[in-house]
C-alpha cells in the first residue's frame, strides 16, 4: 500500500524537492554574498584602516638615546664626559635555572646576595628573550671574575654602554650634580618618547638643571617584531620599509668655573666642613663653588648600592648637602659692610664720628648687656675702624639707629632673604627678618632687642654662603648687581657653534652719594691692614684685599657665662666666615669662605680665602697640582666613605 | 554516446579512458575535479599558514590520504547498503557519544575523544554523516512531505546528539550536526507554516540556550556583538583577523607575506583562521577564487542531488552538499567578522584531519548515491 503511494507521488516529490533544492542554492549564493560584501569592506573600503593597523603591530619603535651633552670648565678642560660602562645582563630565555643561576652568581660576586631577590622578580616579571641588567657596572676585577667563569653562566654577558663619568670624583660634585636612574617622580615631568632608551637623568646641580641642553633629542629605529614582541628580521619582498632617526646629542655645557682654583679651595678645606664660593663682580661667573664634604657623583651614575647611598645620607658630616647653595648660618660680623652702607644711604650715622665702645651696649630703658667680642672695649671708632675691628657696639648702636625696616630694604637690596638666581637652583633663600615675618611665623612682636643683634649678622637673620659672595660681589662692584652663574656658554652639538651667554644684571643697589661705597671698601681695606682682624692671612699678598671676618654663634650663651671653646663641644663652636674681594681697587673675585665650627673667621676661613685669590689672581695652584685628568674606561668604585 | 563519437584521436581516447575510469569508480568529474582544486589550494595556502612547520604541512597530505581513500571505498558501496546501513551508523554513534560523555578524554578543554588505543578520534565527526543519512532513512520510508509528526520525530532524531556533542562542549560541530539534519527535513519539503513556527520557536530558545551555555561560550557571543571591549582577550580573535584580511587588500601581501599570519598576531592561522590568512596574503582575489570553487563544489553537488534517483539519494545529497556550505558560510562569516566565533573550520582547507576525512567521506556517500545507476546515461 505503501509502496503505490510512493510510487505515485514520485514526480511530486522530486518535483518538491528541485523547488527546495533551487530555494537553498539561491541562499546559499546570496549568504555568500554577503559575506563576500564583508570582504569587499574590509579589503577595499577600509583596508587602508587595517593596513595602518597591521602595521602598527609588526613595526615597533626602538629608542635611541642621544649622547649626553658634555660640561667644560673655563679652561676647556672636560668636567662630564660619556665613557663606555661595563653591565651584566642576563637573559632569562637563555638561562634554565634563573634562580640558581643568580645565587651562583651572588656566591662568586658579582652581584649583592640581597639583590637575588628582587632580581628573580624583575625576571620573571619580563619578557622571556629581553635582556635584564643585572649590574649596571663592573669594575676590572669583576670583568675578570666573569671572563674565567663565564661557561658556568650560559645566558649572562658583558653589555657596552656610554656611562657618565666625571673625571675629577668628588671634584666639584656640588656644582656639577650627578646623573642617576630615572624615578617615577622624573617620569611624571619628563616626555617619555625622548628618555624611552635612556637609563639615566640629571638630579642635581647642573645636570638637573641644563637637562633640557644636556638631553639632547632622541632618535628611533623601527624594528619588526611578531606577536610576542620578538624582534624579527625578514628577508627579501617581505622586508618592510623601516624608518630611523638617528639621535641629536646634547648640547655642551661651557662653564665660568675654574677647576684649578675649584681644587685649590676644595683642598683648603680639606678635612673640615664648610663652602667657598667664588664670584667674578663684573660677569656674574662662578669660579668656585665648594661644599665640603663632597661626594663621588661617579657612585651614581653607574648604580650606587643602597648601602652606599645610605652611607652617604647617613654621614654625620652629611656629603650630600649643598652647603653653599642650601646651608643657611648666621653671617655673623660679615653683615657689618652692609649694615655700614645702610647707615650711610639713611644718613643716620656719619662715617668719621667716633662712637665710644666700652665692652657692651645698653638700649635705652634696658638693662640688658649686647656685649662686644672684646670684653674690654675697643675705645673710640669711627665706621672705617669699627669694620676693621670688626667692633660689635658700634654696629649695635648703628642697628637701633636704623631700625628693621630700614635693615631690611637695605639687606633686602644686597640679596639677602632671597636666591641669588644662580642659574643652578637649589638655592635657599635664607631669612631676613622682619616684624611681619616674626608675627607670622612666632605670632609674637619684635623687639628692638632683636634689631640690636641683626647688627652683628646674629639672631634670626641667616644666608647662605651663595649671599655672601653674592652681596660681597656687589660691594665690589659698587652696587653693580650681577647674577651669578655657572653656565657661560653652549655649544650647539649639530652645528657645533657655541653660544656665548651674556651676563644678566639685576636691579643694581644705588647710593645717595656713591662716595659712600668708598667709606666702607676702606672700612673693609683696613681690615686686612695692621690693626684689621684679618692681617694675618693676608700678609704678604701682592695685591690689596677688601674683607671682613665674621664669627656666627651656633650656641647661644647665657647673660654672664663666656664662651669657651675648650667648654663647647666641636660641633657647638662658632661658625667662621669670611667675605672678601681683590684686588680692592679692582676687584677681580669676590668670595664668601664658610667653615662650620671653625672658630674665627680671622684663622679659620680667611687664610682659605687667601688661598683662592692666590690662585684665581697669581696662578698659585701649586698647593693643589692638577693632575691631567684621564679618563678610566671602567673606574674602580672609590671605597665608601671616602 | 561520448565514447561512441570519440575514438579517431589520441587525446579523445585518454579522456575516454578516464571519463570510463571515473564512471567504473563511481565518480564524478567536475565534483571531483572543484574538490581537487579546493583541497589543493588549501594545501597551497597551508604551506604559508603552517610557518616554518613543514612536518604539520606533512601531516595534513597524510591526513588528505587517508580522507582521498575514505572517499573512494564509500563511492564504491552500493546506495542500498549506504541507506540500511544508516540506523546503524546513527545507532552506533550515539553509543559512542555517550561513551565519550562517560569515559572520553579531554583534548583542548573539552572533552570530545575517544581513545580506541589505535586511533583517537571524534564520535561527533561520525554524526556529520549519521544525522543526515539517518533522516534520510526515516523519510524515505514515507511520503513527503513529512508530517508534523513525522516532523517532530526528526527534530527527536537531531536534537539527542546535537545535544550530546553541544555539552562536550563543541558548538560548532553540534551546530553542523543539527544543520545536516534540520536541512534533509526542510529539503523534504516541510511546510513552510512548520518552518516559520519551527523558526519562532527557536528564538524563544535563545534566552533558554544563553542559560546553558558555557562561559566561553558566552564570551564568544558577547565579543562577537564587541570585539573592541576586550581587544587583548577574547575579542582578540575577531579583531587580528580582521586585521588581517582588511590589511591584505584587493591582491594580498604575497604568499608567505602576511605579517599578521608570518609574525602570529593572528591566532589559530592554520585552523580554525585560515580564511584570514588567504585574505591576507592573496588578497580578495585569493577569497574570491576560493568561495568561486566552494560554489562551484556546492554547484555541482546541489545538481547531482537533483539527479538522484531516490529520495533517500536526493536528501543525502543535498544535505551534504548544503553543509558544505554552512561550513564554507559560517567560517568565512566569522573570520571577516559577521558572525560569531565557532569552532567552524574552513572546509577542506583549515589544518585537521578529522574534518578532512569527514567531509571526503561525505562526498564519497554523495558520489556512491549518484554513480550507482540503473539506467545507463547513454
Amino acid at each position: 500500500m505503501r509502496r503505490t503511494v510512493r510510487i505515485k507521488d514520485h514526480w511530486g516529490e522530486q518535483r518538491l524537492f528541485v523547488g527546495r533544492t533551487i530555494f537553498f542554492g539561491i541562499a546559499a549564493a546570496v549568504l555568500m554574498l554577503v559575506v563576500l560584501g564583508r570582504l569587499f569592506v574590509l579589503q577595499v573600503l577600509r583596508h587602508e584602516y587595517y593596513a595602518d593597523l597591521s602595521q602598527g603591530n609588526r613595526v615597533r619603535r626602538e629608542a635611541l638615546p642621544p649622547d649626553r651633552g658634555l660640561i667644560y670648565d673655563r679652561d676647556g678642560k672636560v668636567m662630564a664626559e660619556n665613557t663606555p660602562a661595563y653591565q651584566l645582563e642576563l637573559i632569562p630565555e637563555q638561562v634554565a635555572d634563573v634562580p640558581g643561576t643568580l645565587r651562583r652568581l651572588a656566591a662568586v660576586g658579582l652581584i649583592e646576595p640581597e639583590q637575588v631577590a628582587p632580581l628573580e622578580r624583575l625576571i620573571r616579571t619580563g619578557r622571556k628573550f629581553e635582556a635584564v641588567p643585572l649590574r649596571l657596572s663592573l669594575s676590572d676585577e669583576a670583568i675578570a671574575t666573569f671572563a674565567v667563569r663565564q661557561y658556568e653562566f650560559p645566558g649572562v654577558e658583558i653589555q657596552t654602554r656610554l656611562a657618565r663619568w666625571y673625571p675629577y670624583g668628588t671634584a666639584g660634585a656640588h656644582a656639577l650634580g650627578y646623573v642617576a636612574a630615572i624615578s617615577e617622580d622624573d617620569l611624571r615631568r619628563i616626555d617619555p618618547d625622548q628618555y624611552a632608551g635612556s637609563l639615566l637623568i640629571g638630579k642635581i646641580g647642573l645636570e638637573s638643571a641644563y637637562e633640557q641642553e644636556l638631553h639632547g633629542t632622541a632618535g628611533y629605529r623601527q624594528v619588526l617584531v611578531n606577536a610576542q614582541g620578538r624582534r624579527v628580521e625578514r628577508l627579501g619582498s617581505a622586508a618592510v620599509k623601516l624608518d630611523t632617526r638617528q639621535p641629536r646629542a646634547g648640547n655642551d655645557l661651557f662653564l665660568g668655573l675654574d677647576m684649578r682654583v675649584q681644587r685649590v679651595a676644595e683642598e683648603a678645606l680639606a678635612g673640615r666642613r664648610g663652602a667657598v664660593v667664588a664670584i667674578e663682580p663684573d660677569t656674574g661667573n662662578v669660579v668656585a663653588l665648594v661644599s665640603v664634604p663632597t661626594f663621588d657623583p661617579n657612585k651614581f651614575t653607574r648604580g650606587i648600592s643602597g648601602r652606599e647611598f645610605a652611607t652617604l645620607r647617613d654621614d654625620i658630616d652629611r656629603p650630600l648637602f649643598n652647603r653653599a647653595l642650601r646651608g643657611t648660618y648666621p653671617p655673623g660680623s660679615t653683615v657689618k659692610p652692609m649694615m655700614a652702607l645702610a647707615g650711610l644711604e639713611y644718613a643716620v650715622i656719619d662715617p668719621n664720628a667716633l662712637r665710644y665702645c666700652h665692652g657692651y651696649f645698653t638700649l635705652p630703658g634696658s638693662s640688658r648687656h649686647y656685649r662686644d667680642w672684646k670684653k674690654e672695649g675697643h675705645g673710640a671708632v669711627d665706621m672705617r675702624k669699627a669694620i676693621a675691628t670688626s667692633c660689635d657696639v658700634y654696629f649695635y648702636g648703628l642697628a637701633e639707629l636704623l631700625g628693621i625696616d630700614r635693615i631690611n630694604n637695605a639687606m633686602t637690596a644686597l640679596g639677602f632673604g632671597r636666591g641669588t638666581g644662580l642659574d643652578i637652583g637649589g638655592e635657599r633663600p635664607g631669612l631676613m627678618p622682619t616684624p611681619a615675618w616674626k608675627m607670622e611665623t612666632y605670632k609674637q612682636a619684635w623687639y628692638p632687642g632683636e634689631t640690636v643683634i641683626v647688627g652683628i649678622g646674629q639672631g634670626y637673620l641667616l644666608a647662605t654662603p651663595m649671599q655672601l659672595a653674592h652681596a660681597a660681589a656687589i660691594i665690589a662692584a659698587r652696587g653693580r648687581n650681577v647674577r651669578p652663574r655657572l653656565v657661560t656658554g653652549v655649544r650647539d652639538a649639530a652645528t657645533g657653534t657655541l653660544r656665548k651667554l651674556a651676563p644678566v644684571f639685576d636691579a643694581p643697589v644705588e647710593l645717595k652719594d656713591p662716595a659712600n661705597w668708598d667709606v666702607v671698601i676702606e672700612g673693609m681695606e683696613r681690615v686686612t691692614e695692621a690693626g684689621g682682624t684679618a692681617v694675618v692671612a693676608t700678609r704678604g699678598a701682592p695685591y690689596r684685599i677688601a674683607a671682613k671676618t665674621g664669627t656666627a654663634q651656633v650656641f647661644s650663651l647665657g647673660q654672664n657665662e663666656k664662651y669657651s671653646e675648650q667648654n663647647v663641644s666641636e660641633r657647638l663652636r662658632d661658625h667662621a666666615l669670611f667675605i672678601a674681594f681683590a684686588p680692592a681697587d679692582a676687584p677681580r673675585l669676590a668670595v664668601a669662605v664658610l667653615v662650620e665650627n671653625g672658630g674665627h673667621g680671622s684663622s679659620a676661613a680667611a687664610p682659605v680665602a687667601r688661598r683662592v685669590f692666590d690662585a684665581y689672581l697669581l696662578g698659585k695652584y701649586d698647593a693643589a697640582p692638577v693632575p691631567v685628568p684621564v679618563p678610566v674606561p671602567v673606574p674602580v668604585p672609590v671605597p665608601a666613605g671616602e | 554516446m561520448l565514447y561512441e563519437e570519440s575514438q579517431s584521436s589520441a587525446t579523445r581516447r585518454t579522456l575516454t579512458a578516464s571519463a570510463l575510469l571515473l564512471r567504473r569508480l563511481h565518480l564524478d568529474g567536475p565534483l571531483l575535479a572543484s574538490l581537487a582544486a579546493v583541497v589543493a589550494f588549501g594545501l597551497f595556502v597551508l604551506y604559508s599558514a603552517a610557518g616554518e612547520n613543514l612536518g604539520l604541512w606533512l601531516n595534513q597530505v597524510e591526513r588528505l590520504a587517508l580522507a582521498l581513500v575514505a572517499m573512494l571505498v564509500l563511492a564504491q558501496v552500493p546506495p542500498p547498503w549506504l541507506r540500511r546501513a544508516s540506523p546503524l551508523l546513527y545507532g552506533a554513534g550515539i553509543v559512542l557519544l555517550v561513551a565519550v560523555a562517560v569515559h572520553g578524554t579531554v583534548g583542548n578543554g573539552a572533552q570530545r575523544w575517544l581513545d580506541l588505543r589505535i586511533v583517537r578520534f571524534q564520535p561527533s565527526e561520525i554524526m556529520k554523516l549519521g544525522v543526515p543519512m539517518m533522516c534520510a532513512w526515516y523519510v524515505h520510508e514515507r511520503p513527503l512531505p513529512p508530517s508534523l509528526r513525522d516532523a517532530l520525530v526528526l527534530l527527536l532524531i537531531i536534537a539527542v546528539p546535537a545535544w550530546l556533542i553541544a555539552r562536550q562542549p563543541d558548538l560548532g560541530t553540534a551546530l553542523l550536526v543539527a544543520s545536516a539534519g534540520v536541512l534533509v527535513v526542510l529539503l523534504a519539503g516541510l511546510s513552510t507554516i512548520v518552518i516559520v513556527l519551527g523558526l519562532a520557536a527557536l528564538g524563544g530558545a535563545v534566552p533558554v540556550a544563553w542559560h546553558f551555555m558555557h562561559a566561553y561560550q558566552r564570551q564568544r557571543v558577547l565579543m562577537f556583538l564587541d570585539p573592541a571591549q576586550d581587544p587583548l582577550g577574547a575579542g582578540y580573535h575577531s579583531i587580528q583577523s580582521q586585521i588581517a584580511i582588511g590589511s591584505g587588500g584587493v591582491f594580498g601581501k604575497g604568499w608567505m607575506n602576511g605579517s599578521q599570519a608570518q609574525l602570529e598576531f593572528l591566532p589559530e592561522r592554520s585552523t580554525d583562521f585560515i580564511f584570514a590568512v588567504i585574505g591576507e596574503e592573496l588578497g580578495l582575489l585569493g577569497q574570491l577564487f576560493l568561495v568561486g570553487l566552494y560554489l562551484t563544489v556546492i554547484g555541482r553537488a546541489l545538481y547531482l542531488a537533483s539527479e538522484a534517483q531516490d529520495t533517500y539519494a536526493r536528501l543525502v545529497c543535498g544535505s551534504f552538499a548544503l553543509t558544505f556550505f554552512v561550513y564554507a558560510f559560517v567560517n568565512t562569516g566569522m573570520v571577516s567578522g559577521i558572525l560569531p566565533v565557532v569552532g567552524v573550520p574552513l572546509p577542506l582547507v583549515s589544518y585537521g584531519g578529522t574534518a578532512m576525512v569527514t567531509l571526503l567521506a561525505s562526498f564519497g556517500v554523495l558520489m556512491s548515491l549518484n554513480r550507482h545507476r540503473k539506467l545507463v546515461g547513454a
